[in-house]
């Protein structure tokens, strides 16, 4: 009877408290000895299994830089596919320890569904791609198009917002994935396809034609992607938050796979030094050792790296760098120091 | 001799008429194809029709499939070069994928094994003129246990967590264990539905209309999140067993359903003859009532099978790769971006030979249960 008791009493206790009660994340991931991410189900270039069945991608990378500075092994990730249904309640109930999947911060997702964003790895804008045959130059001539949107996305959202506000209407054809929505694109059940702009380049790439295919002008919202971890744990957050900024930093200071054994021996860069930790203790202070950093770069790359390894213009996906690149090149990407 | 030409004339010996062959259009081929397919103007212009339409569809088909289909590349790009056709060499590079999910590469060979267990435990359950079925029954009982241990591990093999299990190798797994235990389970509920106790005719009905009444993807997202909100931190309890729990249950509703309306279909005069009898509930139950409601089930029973084997592919919404989700996340490799088709293709050609096997075991099992009358 008392453990029934129990039983009732903890998980009314959980009920209440939601996954707030989760301290202690690292520890947790440490006894494990595996990072529990979240991804996405396959978006082309962010995320993908390779002919090996590893999970490979600008998104999955972050969990192997994080699974890197706490294990020192890429693989100890154990990966958990969601959708843009099940992404949050997976993460708010302990099913994944972070989200590393297109998601795009938000002020309700931030504060109202108590998760926390701990920094951006792309900045996107939600685009329309269009076929080159309908011969429309702006999205506003998209009065009563068909339009594919997946379900439960800010793109949803933006899109009515855009057409409302334009005083335009529209058709919308759900979809629950991005492969799903090139196919109906591709078969011409819609007129319209829109998600983010570099979802739009990666299905473009895809299609039979990519030249019959036209990207509007228009980006209609700002869709700042990033990793998140419920509230709750600032620890874990930061050791996240760290780590992507450890790979942004590492490129705006020259810091490559290739090299980063050469520096890690010391450079006259106090930065770099501390970064990689041959001065100074930064690893302590988030409860990891000394190479923490190190490892992160020497086995998943710097931002650069993997942008380009994933994404960039020798990919498929071929994107600019655009506002992604570094402050220092006229972009947004900017890291906080690390002193 | 007699003459043998087709013309008969008049002169035979009586009694020596010889035996001339029907005339031409009145046998063989020829014959089949007056009676079934010219045999009124309609059925011409159907026949016709369907001869058009498969003249249209064939040819194209067969080139995709096979002819211009390119079965060994690395890349997409590759197989646009090679050929027209459908690109296999893509299914072929990630067959492994397919058939395995994530399960470590040489650890394989455990899959492989049970799956063959699978077969020597199946077949004497089905086929009732194996040799030593006896002997071989008892292996059938140990099978999940067996099963079990060779592909989690322990004892001796490398342990494999759950969520390395993919692709058909899970869909087996979905579909196998819910077909084994729901059909007892679904049994009992359908007898406890009709029980005289009133207590666990309530249970059963209740739990059965409960579970009815709710959509399995419902089952599966309680399964896969909200058990975590209810359950005390920091338990973890495996998502697969989760989601077979639910789809045993699930389908153990419909079961018993299905077997209640066998149930209602034997006479009463069954139950009395075995009461008179002097047979307890269940010697009467066992001998008597269930062979007979069992078997006018069984069309319905395997349609609840077939469904809950198709029904597995819902797992791809909460995050457990079968072959749709591995399928998914395969297609975004830039690599291979745009085979869509193929996957889909390869996948309902596995799913068709699972399901078309299930149904044509239940026609086998319905004839040779088949005892002259029907009820």
């Amino acid at each position: 009877m008392n453990l029934v008791k129990n039983a009732v009493a903890a998980a009314a206790a959980s009920l209440l408290l939601g996954g707030t009660v989760q301290a202690g994340t690292l520890a947790d991931v440490q006894s494990a000895g595996h990072v529990k991410c979240g991804i996405s189900t396959g978006v082309p270039g962010f995320a993908f299994t390779d002919d090996k069945g590893d999970w490979q991608g600008f998104d999955p990378a972050v969990c192997k830089a994080v699974a890197a500075a706490i294990f020192g092994d890429t693989s100890a990730v154990k990966y958990t596919t969601t959708t843009g249904k099940t992404r949050f309640t997976a993460l708010a109930s302990g099913e994944v320890d972070m989200l590393a999947r297109n998601t795009t911060w938000t002020f309700s997702r931030d504060t109202d569904l108590k998760l926390d964003f701990v920094g951006v790895n792309y900045y996107d804008g939600q685009g329309f791609l269009i076929p080159a045959e309908l011969g429309v130059s702006s999205a506003k001539d998209l009065d009563g198009a068909s339009v594919c949107i997946q379900t439960g996305t800010t793109t949803e959202l933006n899109l009515a917002d855009f057409f409302r506000t334009n005083g335009i209407s529209y058709e919308a054809v759900p979809i629950e994935t991005n492969s799903e929505g090139q196919a109906n694109y591709e078969a011409g059940r819609c007129d319209v396809y829109t998600t983010d702009a570099s979802g739009l380049a990666a299905t473009r790439s895809a299609l039979e034609d990519p030249s019959a295919h036209a990207l509007m002008p228009e980006i209609i919202s700002k869709e700042p992607l990033g990793p998140l971890v419920r509230h709750g744990d600032s620890e874990w957050a930061d050791i996240i938050r760290w780590t992507l900024n450890a790979m942004i930093t590492a490129e705006e200071l020259g810091v490559t796979s290739a090299n980063v054994d050469k520096m890690a021996t010391g450079t006259d860069n106090p930065e770099i030094n501390r970064l990689l930790g041959s001065e100074g203790d930064l690893g302590a202070m988030i409860g990891l050792d000394k190479a923490w950093a190190w490892r992160a770069i020497k086995m998943v790359g710097n931002y650069g790296e993997v942008f380009e390894q994933f994404i960039g213009k020798d990919t498929p996906i071929g994107l600019d760098r655009g506002i992604n690149a570094q402050w220092t090149d006229g972009g947004l990407l900017y890291s906080p120091p690390f002193r | 001799m007699p003459n043998t030409s087709n013309a008969p004339t008049q002169n035979y010996v009586p009694g020596e008429h010889p035996d001339l062959k029907p005339p031409i259009g009145q046998t063989g081929i020829l014959l089949w194809l007056r009676k079934n397919l010219f045999s009124s103007t309609f059925n011409i212009v159907l026949t016709l029709a369907t001869l058009y339409f498969l003249y249209l569809v064939i040819p194209p088909l067969l080139n995709w499939l096979v002819l211009d289909a390119v079965f060994q590349a690395g890349s997409r790009d590759e197989c646009r070069a090679l050929g027209e056709g459908a690109c296999w060499g893509f299914i072929d590079k990630r067959l492994g994928q397919f058939t395995y999910g994530f399960y470590p590469i040489e650890e394989r060979w455990r899959v492989n094994l049970t799956f063959l267990l699978l077969v020597m435990a199946v077949l004497p359950v089905l086929w009732e003129k194996m040799p030593k079925r006896r002997i071989m029954l008892w292996f059938s009982v140990l099978f999940p246990f067996v099963s079990a241990w060779l592909l989690l591990g322990g004892f001796g093999l490398e342990s494999v967590n759950t969520d390395q299990f993919g692709g058909f190798m899970l869909t087996m797994i979905i579909g196998v264990t819910g077909i084994v235990f729901s059909l007892p389970m679904g049994i009992l509920l359908a007898l406890g539905r009709q029980s005289q106790l009133h207590f666990i005719r309530w249970i059963c009905t209740g739990f059965i209309e409960f579970i009815r009444g709710v959509p399995l993807i419902t089952l599966l997202f309680v399964a896969s999140t909200m058990l975590n909100y209810f359950l005390p931190p920091g338990t973890t309890f495996d998502l697969l067993l989760r989601v077979l729990i639910m789809v045993t249950i699930f389908s153990a509703a419909y079961i018993a359903e299905v077997v209640r309306g066998g149930l209602q279909a034997v006479p009463k005069g069954q139950h009395e003859a075995a009461d008179a009898m002097g047979l307890k509930y269940w010697a009467s139950m066992r001998l008597i009532v269930l062979p007979q409601a069992l078997k006018i089930s069984i069309p319905g029973i395997v349609n609840t099978f077939i469904g809950l084997f198709k029904d597995s592919t819902l797992v791809v919404i909460i995050g457990l790769l079968d072959p749709l989700g591995i399928g998914r996340a395969s297609l975004s490799d830039s690599k291979w971006q745009g085979l869509a088709t193929e996957v889909y293709v390869f996948i309902a050609i596995f799913f068709f030979i699972c399901c078309f096997s299930m149904s044509r075991y239940s026609i086998y099992l319905e004839n040779k249960l088949h005892t002259g009358h029907r009820i």
